[in-house]
């Protein structure tokens, strides 16, 4: 159990990064899962600067498990003020691994404390928990890429 | 704690309780509300049948085909003693699910045929539509009580009107004389609720359907496993179950209903086997149960809930009934003892089922799960195919032991002694 709630999993939890839902954002999303009732609603804001486009900001309400909540908080300290490439590449090292079954560690180096979701891979009932924001910034980010402004 | 059934000896009969988990500790099954352990005889019963009389029931004219067809029409008479009834009203299905969906497709399969003027059988009128109708079910249904009738909602234009549920996880009854109207045509309701525990009053409810003259369905999925049940003296014209919530093999479910509901029931899955005669243009139906079996049945699954319910009944449901009860007043009782645990559903011991549904304050019952989960304690979380009533709870999920037969109150125990270390694993005050 101790691989699956690591300390730096449930200080994310306790102190949540980013949270809340804040102006401005070009996209918003709710994501559920259907499992468990876990949701999520993210926003996402971002800026483009001399062709570069960044992530300004990426903000979340929800309820749910203290895996799919940490990842949350971890998700916004890896990605907010990133480019969205950096951040793109954020989400698919970080799904990689806890899709890996756990064969992928994650490298600290590139992941921070993400990589302490390397556990999660061991728990296929808590892959979801850990992806579900994730995938709602990820919905946001094409939402917001393909779909316009939001007002 | 004092039980008519000794846990003990009952758990010899499932190997299964005796494999460790999470690194070497002790299983402790505690999620019998969503699937039950299978004890040998049942293993048995279906292993013997492959073994010797294996073959297509109701076709064929060899000797195996002659006794897996004595097998399977055998088992069918089994099963219906177990509750009561005749063997020629109980449809086999895949599961509780699948006999909901059978009468909710009655409906809206009726209603079709007669817009267009279809042949239909005897008496279906009952189940033709109009927009306006209304259908009753209540705030605590299972998904599968509750999304079919929806769908029937969309297909035929009638309403959904639902019992609302007390603070205490009960039906409000207050306004059934509402609720129940010249509208109605269908009542379906739980007789146990999976995921509070409720033990529904049927017959105030069955009397006022009856008094409107609506079709009633009973979703018994959580009270045939627990304690005697006599179909026919309920007085409701169907009532579905599952057979894996019953020690019996998964992919069997059943479906009771008075002869006259069956024989005005058009078909739901047809194709072959449910066929009286078919030609080009068009077929004609078997008669029940027949006409709703259609394809090569789940012969070797209705041989192993024979199998389950020999086993129920040499242990005598009132026994089961009486067991469950002691544990749910045992588990009732300890679990005030966990700070910061609240029970959803009724904590007193008139009317509940063994399925005790709690959270514990500031944690996610996800969190709480896996938690026990790592002391070998096998719960349910989330929100059990029952989320209006978590909505209703005011709660997004929980967390739900479910004793049966192989429990103890050891088991309990050591449940309520992992919960006490919930709290300080996610540092909740």
């Amino acid at each position: 159990m101790e691989d699956l709630y690591q300390e730096i999993i449930l200080d994310h939890y306790r102190n949540p990064q980013g949270r809340g839902l804040r102006e401005p954002f070009e996209s918003q999303v709710h994501h559920v899962n259907p499992t468990c009732g876990d949701e999520i609603d993210l926003r996402v804001h971002l800026e483009e600067e001399d062709g570069v486009t960044r992530v300004a900001d990426v903000s979340y309400a929800g309820q749910g498990c203290s895996i799919s909540q940490a990842s949350a908080s971890v998700m916004y300290d890896s990605i907010a003020g990133r480019t969205l490439d950096e951040a793109l590449e954020s989400l698919a090292r970080f799904q990689e691994m806890v899709q890996s079954k756990g064969q992928i560690a994650g490298d600290e180096e590139t992941m921070g404390d993400a990589v302490a979701f390397a556990g999660v891979a061991k728990y296929p009932a808590r892959v979801k928990c850990a992806l579900l924001p994730w995938l709602a910034w990820k919905d946001a980010v094409v939402q917001a890429t393909e779909g316009g402004p939001h007002e | 704690m004092s039980s008519p059934l000794d846990a003990r000896r009952v758990r010899e009969d499932f190997p299964i309780l005796e494999r460790a988990v999470r690194g070497g500790g002790r299983l402790v099954y505690l999620d019998s509300a969503a699937t039950t352990q299978k004890p040998l005889a049942v293993l048995d019963a279906e292993r013997d049948y492959y073994l010797t009389s294996n073959a297509a029931v109701h076709r064929g004219a060899h000797q195996l085909a002659e006794e897996a067809t004595e097998a399977f029409e055998g088992s069918r008479a089994r099963i219906a003693a177990f509750v009561g009834a005749r063997a020629d009203d109980l449809v086999f299905t895949r599961n509780a699910t699948e006999s909901l969906n059978l009468m909710a497709y009655a409906f809206s399969n009726a209603t079709a045929k007669a817009a267009r003027g279809s042949a239909l059988p005897e008496g279906a009128d009952r189940f033709v539509l109009r927009e306006g109708d209304e259908i009753l079910v209540t705030e605590m249904e299972h998904h599968a009580n509750l999304v079919p009738w929806q769908e029937v909602c969309a297909k035929t234009g009638a309403v959904l009107r639902w019992i609302p549920l007390t603070p205490e996880g009960r039906l409000d009854l207050s306004d059934l004389d509402r609720l129940v109207n010249e509208r109605t045509r269908v009542v379906s309701f739980t007789q146990q609720s999976n995921l509070l525990g409720t033990v529904n009053p049927v017959a105030p409810i069955v009397d006022a359907a009856r008094a409107v003259g609506a079709l009633v369905v009973l979703d018994s999925c959580q009270s045939v496993p627990h304690m005697p049940i006599d179909v026919a003296s309920l007085g409701v014209d169907a009532v579905a179950w599952s057979g894996h919530k019953m020690l019996g093999p998964t992919g069997i479910g059943c479906l009771w209903a008075t002869p006259d509901t069956l024989a005005s029931m058009p078909p739901f899955i047809t194709g072959g086997s449910m066929i009286e005669n078919v030609t080009m243009e068009s077929s004609t139906y078997a008669e029940p149960p027949k006409r709703f079996e259609a394809g090569v049945p789940m012969v070797a699954q209705a041989v192993g809930l024979a199998a389950a319910c020999d086993y129920l009944d040499a242990l005598g449901m009132e026994k089961v009934a009486a067991h469950e009860a002691a544990l749910t007043a045992h588990a009732l009782t300890r679990l005030t003892e966990v700070p910061g645990v609240t029970v959803v559903g009724p904590t007193d011991l008139i009317d509940r089922g063994s399925a005790i549904s709690f959270t514990v304050d500031g944690v996610h019952p996800h969190d709480v799960g896996q938690v026990l989960d790592s002391s070998g304690i096998a719960v349910r979380v989330g929100h059990h195919c029952a989320w209006p009533g978590c909505r209703a709870m005011g709660v997004p999920a929980t967390t739900r032991m479910s004793p049966y037969i192989y429990n103890d109150a050891q088991d309990i125990d050591e449940c309520i002694e992992a919960l006490g270390r919930v709290r300080a694993v996610f540092g909740a005050r």
